[in-house]
C-alpha cells in the first residue's frame, strides 16, 4: 500500500501541490478530482518520480509497501516505476509508440522487468491483451496503435502497464478522450483490476465519471485536498463549497432552466484555480483560503485565515463554513413556455460522402424559432458534418437545406454570403477558430458590421453581454483562459444578430465548473435573444440539460428523435438505451443541494 | 485537460540574451556605416595614393591600405551600403515573389498548383549560386541583374514555404469561422490567409538575408556585381586576392565585415523567430 504524508511539489517557488496526504490500500480506489491547474496531475507524477527536473518534491513521509520512496534516485525509481507502480496516461495514441505494434509494447514491459522467461513472452502478451478485454488478441498484437479504436488502444495501454503486475496503478484521466460507452468499459476494466487486488489512484476532472469506481474521493483545489473522504458520503452530502459547486455543475442531473453555476461577481477571476501565492497577491491577503474569490460563503475570516482540515463525519474538510447552507442558485427563468415558432432551419434527407465513407446518411432535422434541438452521438457519428452542412460551409451530395424557407444548400457561395449573418456558429475549439494574430476586439469586431467609430462600443456591449470585462478586448487568444475564449466565441456569434446558433461541442474542452458557466450563459442568452440553437454534443448529460428536442445519431443516421423527456424517459432504440446507461450520474438524485 | 508544463521543450535552445545584445552591438556600427558613412570617415573611398600602397594597419590607416593606396577602413565603411543593399534587395524581391507564387499555388486550384509546383521543383533542383550565375550569364552583370539573379535563386524556397503555410491556414478553423461570418474570399485572403502564411516567412527572411548577402558578395567577388573602383566587400576581397600573400589585411577586414554582419543578423533572426512562435503557437 502507498502512504503519502505532507507531499508538496513546487516549481520555482510556486507550490502546485501543497501538503497533501493520503493512503491507498490494496483493492481500494482513491479518486483525486479537480479542475485544470489544481495540481492533480502533478501529484500523480510525483508518485512515480516523474515530476520533472524543475520540480522540488518534499514530503514528511512517502512509503510504498514499507519502503521509503522519498530518497529514491532516478535509478532506484526505474526499478519501482512500471514494476511496482504503473502509470496509465490519458491519451493512448500519444502514450503508445506509433512505430511499434501493441504486442511489442506489452512485450517490452515484460522484458524490462524480467517478468517471464523470454520463451514464454509471446504467449503472455496474448494473455495480457485478452485479460484487458481485447478481442482477437492474436491479430491485434500485430497491429499498430493507429489501427485500433480509441477504446482498444486504451485497453492495450492498460495491458502494457499491468504486464509487470504492479500493485499500485496510477491512472491520469484514463477515460477523458473516450466516448461515453467506451468510458464505461474502461472503468469496468479498472474496476476488475481493483477487485483483483491492485490499489488504484484515479485522477480525473470529472466527478461524475469516477463516482462509480472510487471508494474514496479527494477533491483538489489550488494544490490542496479541500475535501477528502468516503465516496458515498462525499457525494451525498458534500461539505466544501467547491465540492458542492462541482456537483451542482453536473448537467446530467438537472433539467433545463436549472442554473449550474453560481453567478460570478468578478468575471476576471473565473479562470482556473490559481496557485495559492498568486491568489494571495490578487486578493491582497497572504494567508487567505485559496477558494475565497469564488466562494459564495466567503467572509472576513476566510480572507485572513487559511482553514486547516476539520473532521466532518468520516471526512476531512478545509473550510470554515462547511456546516453552513450555500445560497440556492436562482433558476434561469425561461418565461412561459412559448409555442414552437415557425421552422427556421430544415435539413431534408441530407447525405454526404467522403470518398467511400458515408459520413451523413439521409438525415432530416427541423429547427424551430426559439427552441433548442440537441444532436447527440459518439465520435464518427457524423454530427460535425451535419453542423457544417447546416452552416452552409459544406454542400451535401444529396438532399437540401433550407434557411427560413429559402434554399440554403446547392447555391453559389456568393448568394449565401449576405444571409450568413442569420446563422452563426460556436465551435468546440475557440483557439482554432480565432486568428492567432488578432485581439479579442478584432475578432469580435470583424463580425460587427458597423462603421469603425461605433464598432468599439458595440464590441464592449457584446463583451459585457457574455460576462467579460471590456478591458479584455486587447488580449490575444493565447492570453485568455479556456472559458474566456469560449465567451469571446459566443460574443462573435452574437455580433451578427443571428436567428440560428449552431453549437458544435461548445463545452467539451472545458472544466466542469467552466462548462457550467458557459451552459448557463447560453441558456440566458437564448432566453433574452430568442435565438434557435442546434446544439451538438457527445455528452448526453449536457444534451439533456439544454435541449427541448433530441436527435440521436449513429453511423451517419438519426436513429431516434423526439422530445427530450420522451427520449430520456422511454428510449426505444437499443443504441439510445446503451448511451443512456453510460451517462455518468452521481448517486445524488435525491436533492440538488 | 491534464497537460502540465513539467519541462519546457526547447528551453535550452533559446538564444541567450547576451548573444542578442552582442549581435546588436556588432550590427550597430555596420548600420551606421550603411546609412551615413560620412559619420565614421571623412576620407574618400576611391582616392588613389600610390605612395601609400599596401601599408599595414597602423595609426594613419586603421585597416591599412590596398594596392592603390586607398584607405581600407574608408572602403570597408563605404562598402557597407552596397553590400547590404545587394542582400536586402534580393531578399525583399525573393520574399515578395515567393509569397505571391506560394499563395497562388495554394489557393489557385489544382492545375495552378501543379504548374507552379513543378516549375519550383526545377528551380530547386539547381544549387542557388549556380542558378544565380546562370541568370547572370543570360542577363549580363551589373548590380540590378545580380539582385534579380539572387532573388530568383531564393524565390523557390520561400514560395514552397508560403504554399505549405497557406494550405494549412486555408483549412484552419478561423478561416472557416470568418467564412461563416459571410466575408468574401478577397477579404479572407487579405486579412487572414496572407498575414498568417507570410508571417513566419518574414522571420525566416532575416536569416535568408545573411545568405543573400554572401551570395551578393560572392558574385561581386567573381566580378559580376558592383564594379571597381566602387567599394563593395565581395569585390574588395576579389581585388585583394592577388596581394594576399603580402597584405593579409586586404582579406581580413572585408571578410570580417561580411562574417560579422551575417552572424549578427542570423542571431537576431533566430531570436525573432522564437518570439514569433511563442506568440502564435
Amino acid at each position: 500500500m502507498i502512504h503519502v504524508e505532507g507531499l508538496t511539489v513546487s516549481f520555482s517557488g510556486l507550490e502546485a501541490v501543497r501538503d497533501v496526504s493520503f493512503t491507498v490500500a490494496p483493492g481500494e480506489c482513491l479518486a483525486i478530482v479537480g479542475e485544470s491547474g489544481s495540481g492533480k496531475s502533478v501529484t500523480a507524477r510525483a508518485l512515480v518520480g516523474l515530476a520533472g527536473d524543475r520540480a522540488e518534491v518534499t514530503s514528511r513521509g512517502f512509503t510504498f509497501d514499507g519502503a521509503d520512496l522519498s530518497k529514491l534516485t532516478e535509478t532506484g525509481w526505474r526499478g519501482v516505476r512500471g514494476r511496482r507502480i504503473g502509470l496509465i496516461l490519458q491519451d493512448a495514441l500519444v502514450s503508445l509508440d506509433p512505430l511499434r505494434t501493441v504486442g511489442a509494447e506489452v512485450a517490452e514491459t515484460l522484458r524490462t522487468h524480467h517478468v517471464v522467461e523470454p520463451s514464454q513472452r509471446p504467449a503472455r502478451v496474448l494473455e495480457l491483451l485478452a485479460e484487458a478485454g481485447i478481442p482477437d488478441p492474436e491479430q491485434r498484437a500485430g497491429q499498430h496503435p493507429h489501427e485500433l479504436s480509441g477504446g482498444l488502444r486504451q485497453r492495450a495501454l492498460i495491458a502494457s502497464v499491468v504486464a509487470a503486475g504492479p500493485s499500485l496503478l496510477v491512472a491520469d484521466e484514463p477515460t477523458t478522450a473516450l466516448d461515453a460507452t467506451v468510458q464505461v468499459q474502461i472503468l469496468e476494466l479498472l474496476g476488475r483490476l481493483k477487485r483483483e487486488g491492485a490499489a488504484l489512484l484515479l485522477i480525473s476532472h470529472d466527478l461524475a465519471a469516477v463516482a462509480r469506481l472510487a471508494d474514496r474521493v479527494a477533491v483538489m483545489y489550488a494544490g490542496r485536498f479541500v475535501e477528502e473522504g468516503p465516496a458515498e458520503e462525499l457525494l451525498a452530502a458534500p461539505a466544501h463549497p467547491y465540492t458542492r459547486a462541482l456537483i451542482a455543475a453536473v448537467p446530467a442531473a438537472h433539467a433545463k432552466g436549472t442554473r449550474l453555476s453560481a453567478p460570478v461577481q468578478e468575471p476576471s477571476v473565473t479562470g482556473p484555480a490559481l496557485p495559492a501565492r498568486i491568489a494571495a497577491l490578487l486578493t491582497g491577503y497572504e494567508s487567505a483560503c485559496p477558494y475565497v474569490s469564488r466562494c459564495a460563503l466567503a467572509d472576513q475570516r476566510c480572507r485572513e485565515e487559511d482553514p486547516s482540515p476539520t473532521p466532518v463525519g468520516e471526512r476531512r474538510v478545509r473550510c470554515h463554513h462547511h456546516d453552513r447552507r450555500l445560497p440556492d442558485l436562482p433558476p434561469i427563468s425561461l418565461g412561459e413556455t412559448r409555442a414552437p415558432g415557425p421552422v427556421l432551419l430544415s435539413v431534408e434527407n441530407v447525405t454526404k460522402r467522403f470518398g467511400a465513407r458515408t459520413a451523413v446518411d439521409d438525415v432530416s432535422l427541423e429547427l424551430r424559432a426559439g427552441e433548442t434541438l440537441g444532436v447527440v452521438g459518439e465520435s464518427g457519428s457524423g454530427k460535425t458534418t451535419v453542423a457544417r452542412i447546416a452552416l452552409g460551409l459544406l454542400d451535401p451530395d444529396a438532399g437540401t437545406v433550407r434557411l427560413d424557407g429559402e434554399p440554403w444548400s446547392g447555391i453559389p457561395d456568393r448568394l449565401r454570403r449576405a444571409r450568413r449573418r442569420r446563422i452563426q456558429a460556436i465551435y468546440q475549439d475557440p483557439l482554432g477558430s480565432f486568428d492567432p494574430r488578432h485581439t479579442a476586439g478584432q475578432i469580435i469586431g470583424e463580425a460587427v458590421a458597423l462603421p469603425r467609430r461605433v464598432r468599439k462600443a458595440r464590441v464592449a456591449e457584446l463583451l459585457d453581454q457574455v460576462g467579460l470585462p471590456a478591458t479584455l478586448h486587447t488580449r490575444r487568444p493565447l492570453e485568455m483562459s479556456g472559458g474566456q475564449r469560449q465567451r469571446v466565441a459566443i460574443a462573435r456569434a452574437l455580433a451578427t444578430g443571428p436567428e440560428v446558433l449552431v453549437c458544435d461541442e461548445p463545452v467539451s474542452a472545458l472544466d466542469v465548473s467552466i462548462q457550467a458557466q458557459i451552459l448557463d450563459l447560453l441558456a440566458t442568452l437564448q432566453r433574452d435573444l430568442a435565438v434557435a440553437v442546434l446544439f451538438i454534443s457527445h455528452d448526453l448529460g449536457v444534451i439533456h440539460h439544454v435541449s427541448d428536442r433530441i436527435a440521436v445519431m449513429k453511423d451517419g443516421r438519426v436513429v431516434e428523435s423526439g422530445a427530450t423527456a420522451e427520449v430520456f424517459g422511454s428510449p426505444k432504440e437499443p443504441y439510445t438505451k446503451e448511451l443512456l446507461a453510460a451517462v455518468p450520474t452521481l448517486a445524488t438524485e435525491r436533492s440538488p443541494r | 485537460m491534464s497537460a502540465i508544463p513539467i519541462s519546457f521543450p526547447g528551453a535550452g535552445l533559446r538564444t541567450p540574451r547576451w548573444a542578442t545584445v552582442f549581435a546588436w552591438l556588432a550590427l550597430l556600427p555596420i548600420l551606421v556605416a550603411a546609412v551615413a558613412p560620412e559619420l565614421l570617415t571623412s576620407a574618400s573611398p576611391i582616392l588613389i595614393n600610390p605612395l601609400h600602397a599596401l601599408l599595414p594597419p597602423g595609426g594613419d590607416h586603421w585597416f591599412g591600405t590596398d594596392q592603390l593606396g586607398r584607405d581600407l577602413f574608408t572602403r570597408v565603411v563605404h562598402g557597407a551600403r552596397p553590400s547590404l543593399l545587394l542582400g536586402l534587395g534580393a531578399t525583399v524581391l525573393a520574399v515578395v515573389a515567393g509569397s505571391l507564387l506560394g499563395v497562388l499555388a495554394a489557393l489557385g486550384g489544382r492545375v495552378t498548383d501543379q504548374v507552379v509546383g513543378r516549375a519550383l521543383d526545377v528551380l530547386l533542383s539547381l544549387p542557388q549560386l549556380l542558378l544565380a550565375l546562370l541568370v547572370i550569364t543570360v542577363l549580363g552583370g551589373g548590380v540590378a541583374n545580380v539582385v534579380i539573379a539572387i532573388a530568383l535563386a531564393f524565390t523557390p524556397g520561400y514560395a514552397r514555404m508560403v504554399r505549405t503555410e497557406a494550405m494549412v491556414v486555408r483549412r484552419s478553423g478561423y478561416v472557416e469561422a470568418a467564412r461563416g461570418l459571410g466575408l468574401p474570399p478577397t477579404v479572407l485572403v487579405a486579412r487572414h490567409v496572407l498575414p498568417n502564411a507570410v508571417g513566419p516567412l518574414l522571420v525566416l527572411a532575416t536569416v535568408g538575408f545573411g545568405t543573400a548577402l554572401i551570395a551578393g558578395s560572392g558574385l561581386s567577388f567573381l566580378g559580376f556585381g558592383v564594379q571597381p573602383p566602387a567599394p563593395e566587400w565581395g569585390a574588395m576581397l576579389s581585388e585583394g586576392r592577388d596581394f594576399l600573400g603580402d597584405a593579409w589585411w586586404l582579406g581580413l577586414f572585408p571578410g570580417a565585415a561580411i562574417t560579422i554582419t551575417v552572424v549578427a543578423v542570423n542571431v537576431l533572426g533566430r531570436a525573432a523567430q522564437r518570439r514569433y512562435t511563442r506568440r502564435t503557437v
